[in-house]
């Protein structure tokens, strides 16, 4: 393939990573700006949804479409009532001191993940995608004989690839609405901007917390349901989606949710195409060390206001 | 007795335990007790930075496996021998964490655990990067026969064991002086309020530095310790559970204590040792106490004890 195809194809994996990246990170950071704490276990989270959705899938067992469906309205559910049970038992007792909150949720990293090494095992499990048909691109040129388009060899992207980055599009909308435009999103903005405050005026800030902390996990879970029938369920899958949601809530700017779907974007779209382009582990050290040194000399990252 | 004969009979009294517990415990038991002096080094040197500076890092494991590589590569690629090769493993921990230390320091709080964590990440895929040297997470065993000092086999489980006290001894010793003289007070001071120490007129900065500097020559001599006394090298030492390691032993035990590493290293090497004769999933107790720790016991083991019953425990 030459350059260009090759360039075009790049995008496209890299835009089905930005759009799961966008929906895990959110959950990320949402957290992080209502209740100023750094979800540890997030990437756990996300693996428990895939692990759920494969559960589900299979569990349905008619056609393929049914129990994906039925995967992505219970797993995120699941999950978020899981992450809420987390908030109660632990972080509320430890009062959400930032430190401390970080070594629970290391804990509930390591508990999570084992068991469900216990339970679902060590395989990495498929689920099957509701639809899969192979959609061959076209490629444009203005070559001697003027302007004229062809189908590379190999430059095709699947349905399913589309659908993804569609429904995590539909789904960051919708949430941006319900932020901006409901009674919930007023309450859950006015305990961001002081919880004292926000209690002061009669709002349940410990209840707030705990549904914002399961929003956070059920957004982590969504994006894996979208992921699981591209990648496969397997309970060592959370630390990827862990480090790289660390590094957009960080380059966005901690607690601003504009910067956190920026950063996704460009975060997806560089992995995509450096990944195939370089090596991957050089990529990797790469990008890793361009988050420190962000972090390092603009430690509120690139969009951010707020102090913490 | 005043405070200061108290915290030496404690300490020595310790090292005299150790020292008579190899020719009590049999074999089995001894030789878990010299890996656990080695990681209890670590956990001290971790304690040094989280326990008396108050700065949680999540990346420690680079200084460890700095350590670890710096004495490793040099036996296993340049044929140094192991006394020179564990003063390359201090200068490679010394290096790193000076630079390290330069640019983490300008971050506070939660950006420092993140900062910490990702160049310790950047540090594992380093590792793994250059695997024609390093052998990746396969690793690499250091031969027998490079391993002796003065005639003595490092392997022979005496040996070993008397080495690791060695060294256990001199850090446990060093640190507990370190504390007491005014550069520890300086860090205490610095943990309890870091505006009042700079209002006081220290360079708060440059204490920090020092700090980081020196828990991170503690941590490499750790990894260069065990890689010469248990003979191998391999990029797991560098993975992020090896930087969660110690911040466990230092919480279970007691942060802020001098012999609180110790117990919380011996405490939680023979609970996972327990668990992984069970299950597989034996990082499910690393888990259950991280979390039982941070809600029940949040003064650790030893710092319970202190905050109880014995006021003077240092």
């Amino acid at each position: 393939m030459e350059f260009g195809p090759h360039l075009l194809l790049a995008s496209l994996e890299g835009a089905t990573t930005a759009a799961v990246l966008a929906l895990t990170a959110m959950g990320l950071s949402i957290v992080f700006g209502v209740m100023r704490v750094v979800n540890v276990a997030h990437g756990e989270f996300y693996m428990i949804g895939a692990v759920l959705a494969w559960f589900i899938a299979t569990s349905v067992g008619a056609h393929p479409a049914l129990g994906f469906v039925a995967a992505l309205l219970i797993a995120p559910l699941l999950v978020g009532f899981l992450a809420a049970g987390v908030d109660r038992l632990i972080l509320r007792h430890i009062n959400y001191d930032p430190e401390r909150t970080i070594v629970a949720t290391i804990g509930t990293l390591y508990i999570l993940q084992q068991t469900t090494l216990m339970t679902f095992g060590p395989d990495a499990r498929p689920v099957e995608p509701p639809f899969n048909s192979r959609i061959a691109l076209p490629w444009f040129e203005w070559g001697e004989n003027g302007f004229e388009f062809y189908f590379p060899w190999g430059l095709s992207t699947t349905s399913y690839k589309l659908f993804v980055i569609a429904a995590a599009v539909v789904i960051l909308i919708t949430l941006w609405l319900a932020i901006t435009r409901t009674k919930a999103g007023l309450v859950m903005r006015a305990t961001q901007q002081d919880s004292d405050m926000a209690q002061a005026f009669g709002i349940p800030v410990k209840t707030v917390y705990s549904v914002v902390f399961g929003l956070g996990a059920g957004l982590a879970a969504i994006g894996a349901v979208l992921v699981v029938p591209i990648q496969q369920a397997y309970y060592l899958m959370g630390h990827d989606p862990l480090l790289l949601s660390f590094i957009v809530v960080i380059i966005g700017g901690l607690g601003s949710l504009p910067g956190t779907i920026i950063a996704a974007i460009l975060i997806g779209m560089a992995d995509g195409i450096i990944s195939v382009f370089f090596t991957p582990t050089l990529a990797k050290i790469f990008a890793t060390l361009v988050v420190a040194m962000v972090l390092v000399f603009r430690p509120k990252g690139l969009l951010g206001k707020s102090t913490s | 007795m005043s405070d200061t004969h108290k915290s030496h009979g404690l300490h020595f009294g310790l090292i005299g335990l150790l020292a008579l517990a190899y020719f009590v415990l049999p074999a089995y038991h001894s030789g878990n007790l010299a890996s656990v002096m080695v990681i209890a080094i670590y956990a001290m040197g971790y304690n040094l930075l989280f326990g008396y500076t108050g700065l949680l890092s999540l990346g420690h494991a680079l200084f460890f496996s700095a350590g670890l590589y710096g004495l490793g590569l040099m036996m296993h690629l340049a044929d140094w021998t192991p006394l020179p090769a564990f003063a390359a493993g201090l200068i490679a921990a010394l290096v790193v964490s000076a630079v390290i230390g330069f640019l983490i320091l300008r971050t506070t709080g939660v950006a420092f655990m993140i900062v910490t964590l990702m160049f310790a990440q950047a540090g594992y895929l380093t590792i793994l990067y250059f695997g024609k040297y390093t052998r990746g997470d396969e690793g690499f065993a250091l031969q027998q026969a490079s391993r002796q000092i003065a005639g003595y086999d490092l392997s022979d489980p005496g040996v070993r064991y008397l080495c690791a006290l060695v060294l256990f001894s001199v850090t446990l010793l060093g640190l507990a002086y370190i504390i007491r003289a005014p550069f520890g007070r300086t860090l205490v001071a610095i943990r309890e309020n870091e505006e009042r120490a700079r209002m006081l007129g220290y360079n708060v900065t440059a204490i920090k530095l020092k700090a980081v500097i020196l828990s991170g020559v503690v941590s490499g001599a750790s990894g260069a310790t065990y890689a010469l006394l248990f003979g191998y090298a391999g990029a797991t030492f560098a993975t992020v559970q090896y930087s969660i390691f110690p911040l466990l032993w230092v919480l279970v035990g007691g942060a802020g204590t001098t012999v609180g590493p110790f117990v919380g290293a011996l405490f939680m090497f023979y609970l996972i040792d327990y668990a992984s004769g069970k299950t597989e999933a034996y990082l499910l107790v690393v888990g259950v106490t991280l979390v039982l720790v941070t809600l029940f016991l949040p003064h650790g083991i030893a710092g319970t004890i202190r905050t109880r019953f014995l006021r003077w425990l240092p």
